[in-house]
């Protein structure tokens, strides 16, 4: 059906392993999807080599994930893909909220400037598939084996086995850590028989890629109960290639292979689109969602990425977005792990850090639902009744939920004025006489210090930063000026704070030094410059 | 210290704006006065804003026994 995108085959090879008792790898990813592609590439940015195990030979049906918010796209750049994303995405920061048959209010996610990406990108799921599959051959480290089942998974302590199905027959190999990105129906999780528990929700859903011309404006569209779809809510996205996303809700009910018919879709399309409107459908899916996760994201030498360890309803985008998250957070700690820098036990870390982002998307997207899809008669008036309001008096919007768009998790704050531990990073723009950067750009890759400075560092300020740098290799440091002083600054490597969002964003003060980790969060921040305190955190953040 | 929910008499006209009340409902049916009665609480529960006094209100709200 899809007119627009041929989806690529991968060729199936017999790999070395088919050949010998038990390869050995030190790192295996299960699953060749978003999230286990993102974690490959990531681990290859950081030189660590990974086998790539997929049951299938190709990437994704249909838009999918689609909409890819500001901090996938920041981890994304580190990956390199952040411009080809923007490029062929569409962007939006804006949305309108209907009801019944009126727009009841629009909101801007992004409504401040000064960051290098928007609140969100549009792009079918199979384009950063396809690109992630070439830059994991690019760098030689990823071992991508298409039409490799993984159909049993065992560990010990010193290693996991799997057993693997290919179109020549099954082999076995070992390796030190296992990645399961295997998604909802995860292969791993069924091996190990871990419980995934959680909220059905009893409604369903259609979502259709339709190609189209129209003149909707790039903002995210959703209706409650609109004349076109009585009793129900419509969601509209454009995308890439002509191509627009609708998503309407169908209620419990309906019968899920009917609702894919042609003959059933178009004319509820035509209801929406208006009968004149030529359309062409690319895609369809009836689907049905669940809010649930695993009890822990680590279990000894295997860990859960993506929708494998947690499952979300769509409102909000916190699906794709969250696994790739979820990526970001493992690879450097793996990697850190697996060259000696890091203690194994800096990999509990993941669970304790990922599994709040989880229950912070399950609780957003919940919430959304119940909005949606009020489960009784009092939800439902209060749900109108907020509708109503929202028209006219703004304290009601912020009750309204039609999703509640993802952003990166960032855990409870104790105020202390600067960004705390565990924050992610906040863009901001850079200068350095006529030449312009960003924040995040600069934080790429190891650990890094911002040195905030008012004009130069002081002698004193430039020694302490060279011990410290000296006495851990692996720590950058970057120094940003509150003040323009191009003739002292140049040739240090300094950047001004020129829209003084830096300072602003980070609640920093001039001779203020914030250590940051290799997946762009906070370790800590010190009014002034203490070695000894730096050296102790980067430990800790190792630890 | 914060604010706690206001349970001694309070209310300027008390019968007045019981009157308002009921008045507001007279020709509703039930989903009607449902929907405005929700209004109404979303209306006043801005207006308190604060959300340990709101805890509070549902808390004195919720039946006894499912308590």
């Amino acid at each position: 059906m899809p007119k627009t995108y041929q989806n690529p085959r991968y060729p199936y090879r017999r790999s070395v392993d088919q050949d010998r008792d038990k390869g050995h790898h030190p790192v295996v990813i299960v699953g060749a999807g978003l999230v286990g592609l993102t974690a490959a590439v990531d681990l290859a940015s950081r030189g660590v080599a990974t086998v790539v195990l997929d049951d299938d030979d190709t990437i994704s049906f249909g838009s999918r994930a689609l909409c890819f918010s500001q901090r996938t796209l920041e981890i994304y750049d580190r990956l390199g893909l952040g411009e080809k994303l923007q490029e062929k995405g569409v962007t939006w920061n804006r949305g309108k909220v209907f009801f019944r048959d009126r727009e009841i209010y629009g909101f801007d996610l992004q409504p401040e400037g000064g960051h290098r990406w928007p609140a969100f990108i549009n792009l079918q799921q199979y384009y950063p598939e396809e690109w992630l599959v070439e830059r994991a051959a690019e760098s030689g480290l990823v071992d991508l084996r298409w039409k490799n089942k993984v159909v049993d998974v065992g560990q010990d302590d010193s290693e996991v086995t799997l057993c693997i199905e290919t179109p020549d027959g099954p082999y076995e190999l070992t390796c030190d850590y296992l990645l399961a990105a295997d998604g909802a129906r995860s292969q791993v999780r069924r091996s190990f028989g871990l419980a995934f528990d959680g909220q059905v929700f009893q409604d369903r859903f259609l979502i259709a890629d339709v190609v189209m011309k129209a003149d909707f404006p790039t903002e995210r569209w959703f209706w409650f109960d609109p004349p076109f779809h009585p009793g129900q809510s419509a969601l509209l996205h454009k995308q890439p290639d002509g191509v627009w996303r609708i998503d309407l809700q169908l209620g419990w009910e309906a019968d899920p292979e009917e609702e894919k018919k042609p003959e059933k879709v178009i004319p509820r399309l035509k209801a929406m689109l208006g009968a004149d409107t030529d359309f062409e459908l690319e895609w369809v899916s009836v689907y049905t969602f669940q809010c649930r996760r695993l009890a822990r994201f680590r279990h000894g030498r295997v860990f859960f990425i993506g929708d494998s360890a947690h499952q979300v309803s769509p409102f909000g985008a916190r699906g794709g977005n969250g696994g790739v998250q979820d990526a970001d957070n493992l690879c450097w700690k793996l990697a850190a792990v697996l060259d000696g820098r890091a203690e194994e036990s800096l990999l509990d870390s993941y669970d304790t850090e990922r599994i709040p982002a989880a229950d912070e998307n399950i609780l957003h997207s919940t919430r959304s639902t119940d909005f949606i899809t009020p489960k009784n008669a009092a939800s439902r008036a209060f749900r109108d009744a907020t509708l109503e309001l929202a028209a006219e008096l703004p304290f009601a919007r912020a009750l309204v939920n039609s999703g509640r768009l993802s952003q990166a998790y960032c855990p409870p704050q104790v105020d202390q004025g600067s960004l705390g531990p565990g924050s992610p990073c906040p863009d901001a723009p850079l200068q350095r006489g006529t030449q312009r950067a960003w924040l995040l750009h600069q934080l790429q890759g190891g650990f890094c210090g911002i040195y905030f400075t008012e004009t130069t560092l002081s002698t004193e300020e430039s020694g302490k930063l060279a011990r410290l740098t000296r006495d851990h290799p692996d720590l950058k440091s970057l120094v940003i000026t509150k003040q323009d002083c191009p003739s002292r600054n140049n040739g240090t490597g300094a950047w001004q704070d020129c829209e003084g969002l830096f300072e602003a964003r980070y609640g920093t003060t001039p001779g203020g030094f914030t250590l940051v980790r290799p997946d762009q969060h906070v370790v800590d921040h010190w009014p002034v410059l203490d070695c000894a305190a730096v050296a102790r955190a980067r430990a800790a953040a190792l630890a | 210290m914060s604010a706690h929910l206001v349970t001694d008499p309070n209310l300027d006209a008390a019968d007045d704006f019981y009157a308002a009340l009921t008045e507001l409902h007279r020709d509703l049916d039930e989903a009607e006065s449902a929907k405005v009665n929700a209004k109404l609480i979303l209306l006043l529960a801005n207006h308190i804003g604060d959300a340990e006094v709101l805890k509070e209100a549902i808390a004195l709200a919720r039946p006894a026994e499912k308590a």
